[in-house]
């Protein structure tokens, strides 16, 4: 039967094209490949070239005829064998294909409507592991713990290895894998030259092949230069391939401000990688959810952003001592609980939040304190529930203001508990600058315990 | 019919070509004529189908350049990985990956390699060690190498065969990637398929060094130019890199000198290289016509070479017409596949 040459799309977005051109004649031979006309968009002209091979039979758009639909017949090519007489057998111009719809839907046929997304689903968090009473707790400063939690977890798997710059000979710029390269040797312990992009990408495809990488990036400031590989590799692959390949790696490092490193070694990264799917994002504040959430970020199969605090790698805390202390992924800590207002913080932030708690108690205001320690998936059930107590709501974190976490957690307040508000959602952040270098000045750019305190004060009428 | 190939890409652009590869046996040289045509069969009908509306938005076709993935192919053990970028649809077939499968994911729809959410250049499978389909250029050379990483880390004698065009190896994670892989000595074999365009800027215009395979130089790791559109040429090539790589000598650079016939992506305007260019290297040194050639000469019918194309022709009918009616996604898998 001779078969019908369509007037093509040429883009996703092109309805209609001028055919500019005939490059062949009825009655010339036509190999699959041959350029057989010319089309005119508003954007460009471009060349139709024949899928089948044959004689070209008819013309059935002659060229100059501007505005043609695309799918429209506009030739019709004669196999071997065929004349002209076939030319009656041409098939009527096909419908344009479309999907069959499922057998249910077909049903009920009627007016469709547009199709409604189905509703999202709601993350939710183990309660955290039971603590025995009695349990001996072990004073350990945040680094330990982390070098601790690596340590456990690649004891117990030996697909999981860590590598980044200076993670192994120099036992870690900031020390968090001291002793690493001499209980797990060079094979599993991997410096790096100084190359993030690169790196990145080699340890999202070893978790691809899967192993279970632990990418330590010096600080989250150099991971921009790996930014790629994180979100458009390691996120997105498990959607895109359908679930078939995921990518259990954990990438991790120094987030935000130290001191006196100005304004490119002095970023929060936490709402950048927070609004990610796919990612999962860790940002914690005492030594024991920085060992228990490190063991559950390398054993989760999804890749997890682990947001550490250089300042806070020498702050030391309790760590409980038991032979596997994991803390779940996606579930907030109330760090101290109170009646009144709700601030809510994590990582470094905490820190703040927690000495503002004891100056407002002094004043007779009890702050209950949300430890985030997860930001995604971020457990907004401990928020609102605390909040529909306390009516009240403070966020504090380093990062800047707009379109940060306290944003979200803003937003998430409003949705879900707007009618038990008494008084606006206040933010308390890092200033809207890059990070000044001058001593006075870093001070002012950061929270202070003061500017929460007011905060507080000013969502409480006092 | 096109005459046997006069002048080879890699004597036009300047360069010494080997001398003539070793000869395939029969059955290789109908292996080789059946899987390229595979391929452009294909992508003709992918070319079809999106100008019916059928397949959406980006579509990067392959046609011209079957001789790399066919004649690597070859030279591969099962486990070998293999990994690309978007132009893809070539690698997948090669691999082994089903046609229905492959036509089903560029049409959007549920029995797709990726249930229809990934597309033309995201697409995987496990089983057949192929790794994708990345849509960002360049980013398939790092993760590749990491690929070879994993082999070294695990002792297994696997292959990461990371392919990637002239214009990604002008990005700079290339180079990170090559540094490492000869540092630590990782088994990965970079293809980089030079078909003189990137987009739309040849190769002059956009790489200050335009020999590929000295792209290695400065990180000690050898490199090969080969007729790409050769497939004997290239099966010779990359049995020389597997065996490089599988005896523990790190990585190798296997320049293919190749073609693409058809635009970058369906909406090419083609303006910046003349139909007779195209028109020439179709004539002289069509990878397939190289190859039906000599089987002509070597006495196979024609028939038998129909009765190829015919199978061929089925395979790919089969696949447009399952693609055009199996359903879409259903609505419930927005959600899933996010995290596992």
């Amino acid at each position: 039967m001779p078969i019908q040459v369509l007037m093509p799309a040429l883009s996703p977005t092109m309805e209609k094209g001028n055919l500019a051109k005939w490059l062949k004649k009825e009655g010339e031979t036509i190999k699959s490949g041959d350029v057989i006309a010319e089309i005119e968009t508003d954007k460009a002209t471009m060349e139709v070239e024949a899928t089948d091979e044959g004689t070209l039979g008819k013309i059935l758009i002659p060229e100059g005829t501007a505005d043609v639909a695309v799918n429209t017949p506009i030739a019709t090519i004669l196999a071997d064998g065929e004349s002209a007489a076939d030319l009656a057998k041409a098939p009527a111009a096909p419908a344009p294909t479309k999907a069959e719809a499922p057998a249910e839907a077909k049903a009920e046929a009627p007016a469709p409507k547009p199709e409604a997304a189905p509703a999202a689903p709601v993350a939710v968090a183990a309660p955290d592991p039971e603590v025995p009473a009695g349990t001996e707790m072990v004073t350990q400063t945040i680094r330990e713990a982390l070098r601790d939690a690596m340590a456990e977890e690649m004891r117990r798997d030996g697909d999981v290895f860590i590598m980044g710059e200076e993670v192994a000979e120099y036992q870690g710029a900031y020390k968090v894998t001291q002793g690493l390269l001499q209980e797990f040797g060079a094979r599993r312990v991997i410096d790096t030259p100084i190359t993030e992009h690169g790196f990145a990408g080699i340890g999202v495809g070893a978790a691809m092949a899967g192993l279970k990488p632990i990418v330590e990036f010096m600080t989250w400031n150099f991971a921009m230069q790996a930014i790629d590989q994180i979100i458009n590799s390691a996120a997105k692959t498990l959607y895109m391939s359908g679930g078939q390949m995921g990518c259990s790696i954990v990438f991790r490092g120094p987030n935000g401000a130290a001191a006196r490193v100005a304004a490119q070694h002095s970023q929060d990264y936490a709402a950048w990688y927070s609004q990610v799917p796919g990612l999962k994002v860790i940002a914690p504040y005492s030594a024991a959810d920085y060992k228990g959430l490190l063991k559950a970020a390398i054993r989760d199969p999804n890749p997890v952003i682990f947001l550490e605090n250089e300042v806070l790698y020498g702050h030391t805390g309790e760590v409980p001592k038991l032979a596997d202390f994991v803390v779940p992924i996606g579930k907030a800590r109330i760090a101290r609980a109170g009646k009144d207002v709700t601030l809510i913080s994590w990582s470094m932030g905490m820190s703040y939040a927690l000495k503002a708690a004891d100056e407002l108690a002094k004043e007779g205001i009890e702050a209950e304190v949300i430890d985030l320690r997860t930001i995604r998936p971020m457990d907004t059930e401990t928020i609102i529930s605390s909040v529909k107590k306390t009516g009240r709501a403070v966020t504090v974190e380093e990062g800047w203001q707009q379109s940060g976490v306290g944003a979200e957690v803003a937003a998430r307040i409003m949705e879900h508990a707007f009618d038990y508000l008494d008084a606006p959602v206040t933010r308390v952040s890092g200033k809207d600058v890059p990070m000044p270098y001058a001593h006075n000045l870093e001070k002012l750019a950061l929270p202070s315990v003061a500017e929460v305190v007011a905060a507080a004060k000013a969502v409480s009428y006092r | 019919m096109a005459a046997a190939p006069k002048k080879s890409v890699a004597k036009e652009a300047g360069q010494e070509k080997a001398s003539s590869p070793p000869e395939f046996t029969r059955d290789q040289e109908l292996q080789a004529l059946r899987d390229m045509l595979l391929i452009r069969r294909f992508e003709e009908k992918a070319g079809q189908l999106y100008g019916m509306g059928a397949i959406g938005g980006f579509c990067h076709l392959y046609i011209g350049q079957e001789a790399v993935v066919v004649g690597m192919q070859m030279a591969l053990k099962h486990g070998d990985e293999v990994i690309t970028g978007y132009r893809d649809h070539g690698h997948m077939l090669a691999c082994g990956m089903e046609a229905k499968g492959v036509m089903a994911e560029l049409t959007g729809r549920r029995g797709g390699y990726s249930k229809g959410k990934g597309g033309s250049m995201h697409m995987f499978s496990m089983e057949k060690h192929f790794y994708g389909g990345h849509g960002i250029v360049g980013a398939q050379v790092s993760l590749g190498t990491g690929l070879a990483f994993a082999n070294r880390y695990r002792g297994n004698d696997n292959v990461s065969v990371t392919y990637f065009g002239d214009g990604a190896a002008n990005q700079g994670q290339v180079y990170e990637s090559f540094n490492m892989a000869e540092l630590w000595k990782l088994p990965v074999i970079y293809v980089i398929e030079n078909n003189r365009y990137a987009m739309g800027t040849a190769v002059a215009r956009a790489s200050a060094q335009q020999d590929f395979s000295k792209r290695g130089a400065s990180f000690n790791i050898p490199g090969r130019q080969v007729d790409g559109m050769d497939v004997r040429a290239v099966k010779a090539a990359a049995d020389e890199a597997t065996a490089w790589c599988r005896g523990g000598n790190g990585p190798m650079i296997l320049e293919m000198q190749t073609y693409r016939y058809r635009g970058h992506s369906m909406s090419d305007p083609a303006k910046y290289r003349t139909r007779e260019e195209v028109e020439k290297v179709r004539h002289d040194q069509d990878p397939i016509e190289q190859v039906r050639n000599r089987l002509l000469a070597e006495k196979v019918s024609e028939q038998d070479l129909k009765a190829i194309d015919a199978e061929v022709r089925d395979i790919v009918n089969a696949a447009a017409d399952f693609a055009q009616h199996d359903p879409e996604p259903d609505p419930s898998e927005l959600y899933t596949d996010v995290y596992r």
